[in-house]
């Protein structure tokens, strides 16, 4: 069995803001903008390299994403942030209306997403915003795992002609992707090869599969992992061939089952080859203030629940 | 064009009106009456701009209609200033058409740089545009058109903070004042007070243009505009003009807002704007 290390826990989030920094170096027409949480995003090295390039909304998130479509009315790639939440279920019109529909090559980058944001509370963990983004004809919807993987996503998406929504987060967790993977928009990852059961996982839950994984393995069963980390346009080849293999699948994400990466590789076996399907996500709930840790374990959204929800699943066949 | 030559078109523009509005019995006559000298305005006299339509819009003027319901008079407009063919008019709201009930890039109308018909979104998209141009060292200007009822929408002062904030003085804001919303006029439905005083409490330049359907007063009041761009404030026109303007009976009221007249109501209000440049 492949074995992955934590090379060290680092935060998604800066994984964004240092490929941001990088995009500022080689890509002129980047641009980058946020609604008063540059810290949050890691922005300021950007904005230190390119002052004239940041754009400082203040606290109007409506008016960022209008000015983010404006932008590209002039050739330029604009990268606007702030916590999930925020960019999205708060704009979704102006999303809607100003950036997918008149198709605008925006990037919405999203950080805190999910529960593990902690303490802040519900208020601010949108557990929503995957099904909201990925329901946008036109919009690109990815998930990152890790440092390293949302670093190289975030090059990509420069890249890619079309919005754009990027999903990362709060918390430093394991950084398990080599460093010079090449980011591939709409492409699985597959990490480890089984033959009982497919766990399919996209954002921090990817990291949690791997450990699921392994405690499987100590049960005898064989388990395949994919990364998801494009929820949309989703690789269903990917999924289909491994599901095929299998026979059941097991979904993981830090999100409501309602809407997600889950209900997505639902609607793929339905059509295709239906099989037995287990949803480690939230269930059609809030979150509340915690640690992280604390969140992922009262929610059923780790190694735990995913093992859980294999066994089950396996039974099920 | 003279202004004899302006007037011409513009009649022409309210025969398109109604008769796009009048086919599909759908569709906004009156802020697209009302706005009828604005946008032969700024299309034939005011704006720099390319009918050779290309998105970037570098080294052009460019136009952002906020309130995307009055898009009869937008594509009549368009089309009469060479955007696409005048026949087209014909397509409007029908079904597999470019010219949608309200306008979007979709489509690929020429002319229609981002959809508009959710209101309230028209400005935020102009400063991006405005900025984009300031990036790019590109010294033309960025014209916008907004109801007043629009304004009710909160991002719209979300843009008005942001302009004056951060100089945006490569943009042009007209405000279409004819005190008519959907539900009746604007200070029945909700007041909002004096916009002179809020425009400029909130940091911009603000003119005003007394009679917005005098096509002299139209024009001088954009050149003013114009000349008052560069100075490190946004510059916002107070526009007031009548809803239904051209129209007898379409005249003070808030009815034609969004209603399209009969065969018998076409016919009255077509005597009352004779062809001029020839109907599609």
């Amino acid at each position: 069995m492949k074995k992955y290390t934590d090379t060290g826990k680092k935060d998604t989030r800066s994984g964004f803001g240092d490929g941001l920094t990088e995009l500022g170096r080689k890509n002129p027409n980047v641009v980058a903008l946020c609604a008063d949480l540059v810290g949050s995003l890691k922005m300021q090295d950007f904005i230190d390299e390119n002052p004239e390039r940041f754009f400082q909304v203040g606290i109007a998130e409506a008016n960022m994403i209008g000015i983010a479509a404006g932008l590209t009315i002039g050739g330029k790639i604009p990268f606007a942030g702030t916590f999930a939440n925020f960019a999205t279920g708060r704009v979704y019109d102006q999303i809607r209306q100003s950036v997918a529909y008149s198709d605008k090559n925006v990037k919405i980058c999203a950080s805190h997403s999910g529960v593990t944001l902690g303490e802040d509370g519900a208020t601010h963990q949108i557990l929503e915003d995957i099904g909201l983004m990925k329901m946008l004809p036109g919009m690109t919807v990815i998930n990152t795992c890790d440092y390293n993987q949302t670093k190289a996503a975030t090059l990509a998406i420069a890249e890619h002609q079309g919005p754009v929504y990027l999903r990362f987060g709060r918390p430093k967790v394991a950084n398990f992707t080599p460093a010079d993977e090449e980011f591939q928009i709409g492409k699985a990852v597959h990490l480890l090869e089984g033959n009982d059961v497919t766990i399919i996982a996209t954002g921090h839950l990817v990291w949690e599969a791997i450990q699921a994984a392994e405690q499987l393995a100590e049960k005898g069963i064989s388990a395949e992992v994919i990364n998801i980390h494009t929820i949309k346009p989703l690789d269903e080849e990917a999924v289909l061939a491994s599901v095929k293999k299998t026979g059941c699948v097991v979904t993981a994400e830090e999100h409501n089952y309602l809407g997600g990466l889950g209900e997505s590789i639902a609607r793929t076996l339905v059509k295709n080859h239906p099989a037995p399907q287990e949803f480690v996500a939230t269930n059609d709930a809030f979150g509340e203030s915690g640690t992280p840790e604390q969140l992922l374990e009262k929610y059923g959204l780790n190694a735990e629940a995913i093992v859980k929800a294999s066994v089950k699943v396996i039974s099920r066949k | 064009m003279d202004i004899k030559q302006l007037e011409n078109f513009a009649t022409q523009v309210r025969r398109d009106i109604l008769r796009q509005v009048h086919k599909v019995d759908s569709g906004h006559p009156g802020g697209s009456l009302g706005c009828t000298e604005f946008f032969t305005a700024l299309y034939q006299e005011v704006m720099q701009h390319n009918p050779e339509f290309n998105m970037d819009g570098i080294g052009e003027d460019l136009f952002f209609l906020s309130n995307g319901h009055i898009s009869p008079v937008f594509y009549s407009v368009l089309a009469r200033s060479g955007y696409f063919p005048v026949e087209e008019l014909n397509t409007f709201r029908l079904i597999n058409s470019r010219l949608q009930g309200h306008p979007t890039t979709h489509e690929g109308l020429p002319g229609i740089r981002v959809a508009s018909g959710s209101l309230g979104q028209g400005m935020s998209v102009a400063i991006g545009a405005a900025q984009a141009k300031k990036l790019n060292k590109d010294s033309h200007l960025v014209f916008t058109l907004h109801g007043d009822g629009e304004l009710q929408e909160g991002q719209n002062w979300e843009a008005i903070m942001y302009a004056a904030g951060n100089k945006v003085d490569n943009l042009i804001s007209t405000i279409d004042l004819n005190g008519q919303q959907i539900d009746g006029s604007t200070d029945n439905v909700l007041p909002m007070g004096n916009l002179r005083a809020k425009f400029e409490a909130f940091g911009w330049d603000v003119l005003e243009i007394e009679n917005g359907n005098d096509l002299k007063q139209v024009i001088n009041g954009l050149n003013e505009a114009k000349a008052r761009t560069g100075k490190g404030k946004p510059v916002c026109i107070l526009m007031h003009t009548e809803m239904g303007h051209g129209v007898d009976f379409m005249m003070h009221t808030h009815a034609w807002h969004g209603k399209a007249p009969n065969d018998e109501q076409l016919e009255k209000a077509l005597a009352q704007n004779p062809e001029t440049l020839g109907d599609y």
